[in-house]
């Protein structure tokens, strides 16, 4: 028919060609076997490289940026801490001295109070040293006194001493009732 | 040979009384460049080869060794696959679409490039104006239809997915199954190839009409006048052809993955 419709020399158009509908498949499958195959999955892994490459640096900058944030956020913490603690030891220093000052001020007082007493235990000893040698003293005068007044030595150690304590005694009560 | 080729060989032209070479049937018949037995092999032929030559060739350049950053033939092949890929496969398709994006690719630019073939000088003709050519690819575009319509839906659901509309009245229903049968299965693969085939047929008829036209009156007489005027259509037409090729490949492509997508879908 086809043969018959070329000779005529009016060949239905709408007649597809056998020869033109293979060239034509065969063309196509290399040219989609060539891009299917290789080229397009070629490119679009670039593509999706790329979109990768692209969001990932976004990641990355938003990933720097809380980061950033991050570290920030950590100063301050440890600048408050740090005022804190400042504030704390200042504190701390404060009530340390005044127990220090409270301290020193009670040792003093402490001392003071230690030589005073030392002061008078001092003076009574003193006085206590005093009041025997002047007994003694007064006592030995007061004998030779009356050894001279009565001419008779009391020279007589113990007759002179129970005289002078005697004496002595006497003038004890008297101080005592004059009191 | 072509009918202008012969007629400017002949150099016929008005008021020669040899008559006016009206371009026909015989302007898409090509002599064979040489024949192996019964195969003859053909200008169209020749130009569907270096299409296919091109297209590898294109692509392999721009994409054989892809960088992150891209070269120049890298953006413009990018553009070109970005366009089928987004504006075509995504949009009609949607994400399920992306399987089929080298076909739809592949379908494009090689339909795209035989199209401009018609206005490519010496080549000067639209491979897809031999019938054959948008039947071969009609024909792969019926098939993976029909074959992701069975495998997605089963036999019975793939039946269904062809002829059946959910919610008809009864009376209505042996006259749209019978429509949705013959425009899913015969309207749909014939149009497919010969709207491809006709546009490219007929604008190419319209260019050597006009060209042989110019030709024919281009004598030192009054109808010079004539013979510029069917110049400036000639090459008007010409321009026009740069989008009508364009737009061909365009809805090619787009009703295929239309195809796709219905064959895709659950139900109808």
């Amino acid at each position: 028919m086809m043969t018959f419709l070329a000779e005529g020399g009016a060949q239905n158009p709408l007649l597809p060609d056998t020869a033109e509908l293979v060239v034509g498949l065969l063309c196509f499958f290399i040219v989609f076997g060539i891009l299917g195959k290789k080229l397009l999955p070629n490119i679009q892994k670039t593509l999706d490289e790329r979109r990768d490459a692209i969001e990932g640096g976004l990641e990355r900058a938003e990933k720097a940026q809380a980061e950033a944030t991050a570290t920030l956020e950590e100063y301050k913490a440890q600048l408050a801490e740090a005022r804190h603690e400042a504030a704390r030891i200042t504190e701390h220093a404060r009530e340390q001295g005044a127990v220090i000052i409270a301290e020193m001020r009670e040792e003093a007082q402490r001392q003071r109070d230690a030589i005073i007493a030392a002061g008078h235990a001092q003076i009574e000893a003193d006085r206590r040293q005093v009041t025997v040698s002047l007994r003694q003293e007064v006592g030995r005068i007061a004998t030779d006194l009356a050894g001279r007044i009565v001419g008779e030595s009391l020279e007589d150690s113990a007759r002179q001493s129970r005289v002078i304590d005697h004496f002595l005694d006497d003038l004890e009560e008297k101080a005592e009732a004059a009191r | 040979m072509s009918a202008h080729t012969l007629l400017a060989e002949s150099g016929c032209h008005i008021q020669a009384n040899c008559g006016f070479p009206a371009p026909g049937l015989n302007s898409f018949n090509f002599k064979p460049i040489f024949s192996v037995g019964s195969f003859d092999f053909t200008k169209p032929m020749l130009l569907a080869i270096i299409c296919m030559l091109l297209v590898v060739g294109f692509f392999w350049a721009a994409f054989n060794k892809p960088k992150l950053v891209p070269g120049k033939l890298q953006l413009v092949g990018e553009i070109g696959y970005t366009f089928v890929a987004k504006s075509i496969a995504r949009e009609v398709i949607g994400k399920k679409g992306d399987k089929y994006v080298p076909f739809l690719t592949s379908i494009f630019f090689f339909v795209w490039l035989m199209n401009i073939m018609s206005i490519i000088p010496l080549a000067q003709f639209p491979v897809a104006s031999r019938f054959a050519f948008p039947v071969a690819l009609a024909a792969l575009v019926f098939i993976t239809y029909m074959y992701l319509t069975f495998k997605k839906n089963g036999f019975r659901g793939g039946v269904k997915n062809l002829v059946w509309i959910e919610g008809l009245p009864k009376p209505l229903v042996p006259l749209i199954v019978l429509l949705e049968f013959i425009q899913n299965v015969i309207t749909r693969p014939f149009t497919l190839a010969v709207r491809l085939w006709a546009n490219m047929f007929a604008g190419h008829m319209l260019i050597v009409m006009f060209s042989v036209a110019t030709w024919y009156l281009l004598t030192p007489s009054f109808f010079a006048a004539i013979a510029g005027g069917s110049f400036v259509l000639a090459a008007g037409m010409t321009a026009f052809e740069v989008l009508i090729q364009f737009l061909q490949a365009y809805i090619f492509t787009l009703l295929a993955s239309i195809y796709i997508s219905g064959a895709l879908e659950e139900g109808h």
